[in-house]
């Protein structure tokens, strides 16, 4: 049955050459951001570009180590890497270093550790091994509180930091479990909630309120089920314009100024490009004036000299558009939709429920951080600092991400050898 | 398997993540292609930085006087890359250059590196750059960039100074502050203090629309950075002193070193032949170096700290006090001379002609070689073997600050040598070597080297009857007074304080006595005490050596003079010295004759090194 022929017997080539290329294609954009005509030498351990390439060899390494394990070690200590990730999360909220208000990073000496990157092996690793439970089901409201604790618990704990950014991409894996079995009635009342809120903070209450059920009421005529279902229809929309009223107490009570400020910018309810806008505008600029073709490598002007601090972190999206303009747009968001789509193709072929949950966990994941990355640097969404994978500077989001990837390549390569 | 049957599902997520990647491939070709506004605001919005240079830290004498300070000088600094329809000819006639060496150093810039900006011609004059600075407009890629050169405004201390150059490679690689075209210290203080008088680099963020029209400032200077200052340095040298120690070595190969024995400050550092230091400042800078590095003389080589020489009989006191502190002599004891001492037929070291036997007041006075022939013998043979009180003796000798660096503030040092036990075991075979055998120590020579400031301590360490401050060269950084116990706690030598006063009765002997080695280099109405010293040089004329302190009571000046082929110590070093101290203590000279003799000296054997 065990197929030992070597550590990468079975491994899907096809994420790994994406991987690879991302890598590589992130690493030159983060010399980009880095380089002036001053610099003298990048590569040093002084430098973001040379402490890259030191993450990029320890990633390896990392690598090397998964594919080496025996791919049942993930099923089995699930759980126990999930509490070792919470209790790294309670550590953080006490010993944890604060910068900018937050405390998500444990400081090590020279380097920083974020242990939210690591986090997400550990509940994908638990929600996988739950949901593979023999006689498990989701339409069974116990079952469906306990995944959702699973995925509740680290978030409480981020939002405790604060890091809301986090929060937001451990909150998307319960589209996995809408891939599980469970009713599409959540996904459409997640839909509405979302909706609600931007109609409430883009317009005034009141007018979100006579919208919404100016709204109800032509869509009720036009599907006119019959006198059932008005009772229901009513209720709902009696909830609906509850949800509306307590929007604007959420919002002020609940975000801090700073979220305020970014999401009233995005909704065009502020204008301001030098105070929260300017990030925005700055990076807008930055990548509009790439063009076509962009301006080429290294000569790009207005993504140098880290005035943005995150320029080469959550910022990395700029440098590309400008200095590979459209092109690299086109090639960077390909990459990205060839990873996700190649995900989902091999979690769907995995005997096991295990790794088909980790698959898909894993795909919204990466879908996350990439969707919210690259629509905030062009306006689409709020500035929410969150790192674009395998592109962005730092270490504890590419080791992170690189384990949580091969371990999906490794479970794959594994598919023959596990039934369940 | 059984979930197998939500299968379909999947395609929610291919829809989820096809829609919202096509939803940010359209916001992006909105704005890269469809609009232009964005193109528009960048051009008009490049961000320039231009490095602002900190004046570096002046340097000052001891009495305020100002050695070292800046000039304004005008680099003109080329992007290759960003050149446009150059019109190189206006260019030249602006800069006033030759078209070819302007094409020669343009060739060079884009050899070096196309993208980033390199020197293309160094130390524009201040009006060249106002015009060229009017027009700078018309050729796009290049700027001028301001920063400060040195100026030596007394024309003296070359080696103590040291020189300022662009930063090497190997420092670029090393350290991250400095980027290339910095102005680095490469020796001297400009090296050893170089992180207090570099100050901080500061940076100006300027708004420039593609054209390289300046368009104001980047955010209200929000980014910049302020450049700060170096810090000033005040030097223990007196420069009146300094100027007249390379006067006096005018034509003569050697040094002189001057402490200040209550401090340790040193106050003056002189290496014959010496050098302009304004010949190593701006263009012409490669070219002097060349040509002194080629120098047979040696201009540029420091002997007051690399020169490594034998101490010849200044070292005799240091044997006296040893043997004083042993208690194999005292003040009475005598030993007879018959022109030399003698060993067997072999073995003999010679001495001049005087009245024998000699107490220890007189073998310093005549600097009798049999005197401390004996002594030599009795340090070592106190012990049962020979090692055993060879090394007992070289602990002492140690003490002196001899044999090792003296971990100052000076950019160069050499250890020198007090040979170990191992050294002469290997020379001459373990067990096979005796007091005799070595017996050239007792007179300085033998494989004793030592460098002249470590002789200048040496005599500070006897005028303090005792102990020396390491020697240093700066007291003050920014007016605040250098506050390092390197420097301000006394390092005590392994000789009690009283075994001092015949010694240095002695040295006083060397000018008052009958026959006394320097006695016509005495100075009226100043106590000196000093001792002569010649080492054996077997290249040509014997070097002249001479130490001396004064006054002989608190003492203000100790003095190492050191004369290459100057032939006996008491010849061309006794008088310098006493026309240091003279000099520094008095401000004037009483002996005009002498005075000249020494200044019109020339001992030089290669031409007048200017
Ligand atoms: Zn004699």
């Amino acid at each position: 049955m065990r197929n030992n022929k070597s550590v990468f017997a079975n491994i899907d080539w096809t994420l790994v050459f994406i991987y690879m290329l991302m890598l590589f294609f992130g690493w030159l954009n983060i010399y980009a951001a880095n380089y002036d005509e001053g610099a003298v030498n990048l590569i040093t351990m002084n430098a973001e570009p040379g402490k890259q390439l030191f993450w990029i060899a320890t990633s390896f390494i990392w690598i090397f180590l998964i594919l080496l394990l025996d791919g049942k070690f993930y099923t089995t200590f699930s759980y126990l890497i999930y509490i070792f990730m919470l209790l790294l999360l309670i550590g953080v909220l006490i010993i944890g270093k604060e910068i900018g208000g937050a405390k998500s990073w444990y400081d090590l000496g020279s380097f920083s550790m974020q242990p939210s990157e690591f986090a997400k092996i550990g509940v994908l690793l638990a929600l996988s091994k739950y949901l593979s439970q023999l006689n498990i089901n989701l339409t069974n409201i116990d079952t469906q509180i306990k995944a959702f604790a699973l995925i509740l618990l680290p978030i409480i704990l981020i939002m405790l930091q604060p890091d809301a950014g986090s929060a937001i991409v451990f909150a998307s894996l319960f589209l996995v479990l809408y891939r599980e079995g469970i009713s599409g009635v959540y996904l459409v009342i997640l839909a509405l909630v979302i909706s609600l809120f931007i109609l409430t903070l883009k317009f005034e209450t009141q007018i979100a309120m006579i919208i919404t059920t100016l709204v109800a009421t032509v869509f009720g005529y036009l599907i006119k089920k019959g006198k059932n279902s008005i009772k229901p229809a009513i209720f709902s929309l009696v909830i609906a314009l509850g949800f509306i009223q307590s929007v604007e107490y959420l919002y002020n009570e609940i975000l801090r100024p700073h979220h305020r400020s970014r999401i009233d910018l995005i909704l065009g309810k502020i204008d301001d490009i030098h105070g929260a806008g300017y990030n925005l505008h700055q990076s807008k600029i930055a990548i509009g004036s790439g063009g076509f073709s962009g301006k080429g490598f290294l000569d790009g002007t207005q993504t140098k000299f880290n005035f943005v601090p995150e320029q080469s972190t959550d910022f990395i999206f700029c440098t590309i558009g400008e200095e590979w303009g459209f092109i690299g747009s086109v090639i960077t968001i390909g990459l990205f939709l060839a990873l996700l789509l190649r995900l989902i193709v091999l979690a769907e072929r995995q005997r096991s429920t295990f790794s088909r949950v980790y698959g898909y966990g894993l795909a919204t994941i990466l879908f996350c951080h990439f969707f919210i990355n690259i629509a905030m640097t062009i306006g689409i969404m709020p500035v929410i600092g969150i790192p674009l994978p395998f592109f962005s500077y730092g270490g504890s989001s590419l080791w992170g991400f690189s384990i949580l990837l091969f371990i999906f390549i490794k479970l794959d390569a594994y598919r023959m050898d596990i039934l369940r | 398997m059984s979930r197998n049957k939500f299968t379909e599902r999947r395609l929610f997520f291919y829809f989820l993540f096809v829609g919202t990647t096509l939803l940010l491939l359209i916001t992006l070709f909105g704005i890269q292609i469809l609009n232009d506004s964005y193109k528009v605001s960048a051009e008009n919005n490049v961000i320039k930085a231009i490095t602002i240079y900190p004046e570096r830290g002046y340097i000052y004498d001891r009495e305020g006087v100002l050695l070292v300070t800046n000039q304004r000088a005008y680099d003109l600094m080329v992007t290759p890359r960003q050149i446009k329809q150059l019109d190189t000819i206006a260019l030249c006639k602006i800069i006033d250059i030759d078209l070819e060496g302007f094409n020669k150093s343009l060739k060079r810039a884009k050899h070096y590196s196309t993208r980033k900006a390199s020197l293309l011609l160094k130390e524009i004059s201040k009006q060249t750059a106002a015009q060229l600075q009017e027009r700078l407009y018309e050729f796009p890629g290049f700027y001028l960039q301001e920063r400060t050169i040195r100026q030596y405004p007394e024309r003296s201390a070359a080696h103590i100074l040291g020189y300022v150059s662009q930063v090497p490679d190997y420092i670029l690689k090393k350290d991250d502050y400095y980027k290339r075209n910095d102005n680095y210290g490469i020796s001297g203080v400009e090296s050893s203090y170089e992180k207090d008088l570099r100050g901080v680099r500061g940076t100006q963020y300027l708004i420039r629309d593609v054209w390289n029209r300046p368009k104001g400032s980047f955010e209200d200077g929000k980014y910049d950075s302020l450049a700060i200052n170096g810090k000033d340095i005040e030097l223990s040298i007196d420069i009146q002193l300094q100027k007249y120690a390379e006067d006096l070595m005018r034509n003569k190969k050697g040094s002189i070193v001057a402490i200040e024995p209550a401090t340790g400050e040193i106050l003056t550092l002189v290496s014959s032949p010496n050098y302009d230091p304004n010949l190593l400042i701006g263009r012409s800078r490669s070219i002097n170096f060349n040509r002194m590095y080629k120098d047979l003389d040696k201009p540029l080589f420091d002997r007051s700290l690399l020169a490594e020489y034998p101490p010849g009989s200044t070292f005799k006191l240091v044997n006296a006090l040893i043997a004083l502190q042993e208690g194999v002599i005292y003040d009475g004891t005598r030993f007879s001379c018959d022109e030399g001492w003698r060993f067997s037929a072999k073995l003999k070291i010679g001495c001049h002609a005087h009245k024998s036997p000699l107490n220890l007041i007189e073998s310093i006075e005549q600097s009798c070689n049999a005197y401390y022939c004996n002594t030599f013998r009795r340090i070592v043979e106190k012990y049962p073997t020979a090692s055993k009180g060879y090394e007992n003796w070289r602990e002492h000798v140690l003490s002196f600050g001899l044999g090792d660096f003296l971990n100052n503030d000076l950019y160069n040092g050499r250890k020198g040598r007090v040979p170990t036990v191992d050294f002469y075991n290997k020379q001459y075979g373990k067990g096979s070597w005796k007091a005799p055998t070595v017996i050239s120590l007792s007179i300085g020579q033998d494989a004793l080297v030592v460098s002249p400031i470590q002789m200048a301590n040496m005599c500070a360490a006897i005028a303090n009857r005792g102990h020396y401050y390491t020697p240093h060269i700066v007291r003050e950084i920014d007016a605040v007074p250098l506050n390092d116990s390197t420097y301000n706690i006394p390092k005590y030598t392994s000789i009690d304080k009283k075994y001092f006063n015949t010694v240095i009765n002695g040295m006083e002997r060397v000018f008052t006595g009958k026959h006394g080695t320097a006695k016509t280099a005495r100075v009226k109405g100043i106590e000196i005490c000093g001792k002569t010293g010649t080492a054996e040089n077997s290249h040509g004329e014997d070097h002249s050596i001479f130490i001396a302190f004064a006054p002989k009571e608190n003492p203000q000046i100790a003095i190492a003079v050191y004369v290459e082929n100057g032939g006996w110590g008491s010849t061309w070093a006794a008088p310098i010295a006493s026309l240091m101290i003279e000099k520094y203590l008095t401000g004037q000279i009483s002996n005009s004759k002498q005075e000249a003799f020494i200044l019109n000296g020339n001992l030089m054997n290669t031409e007048d090194a200017k």
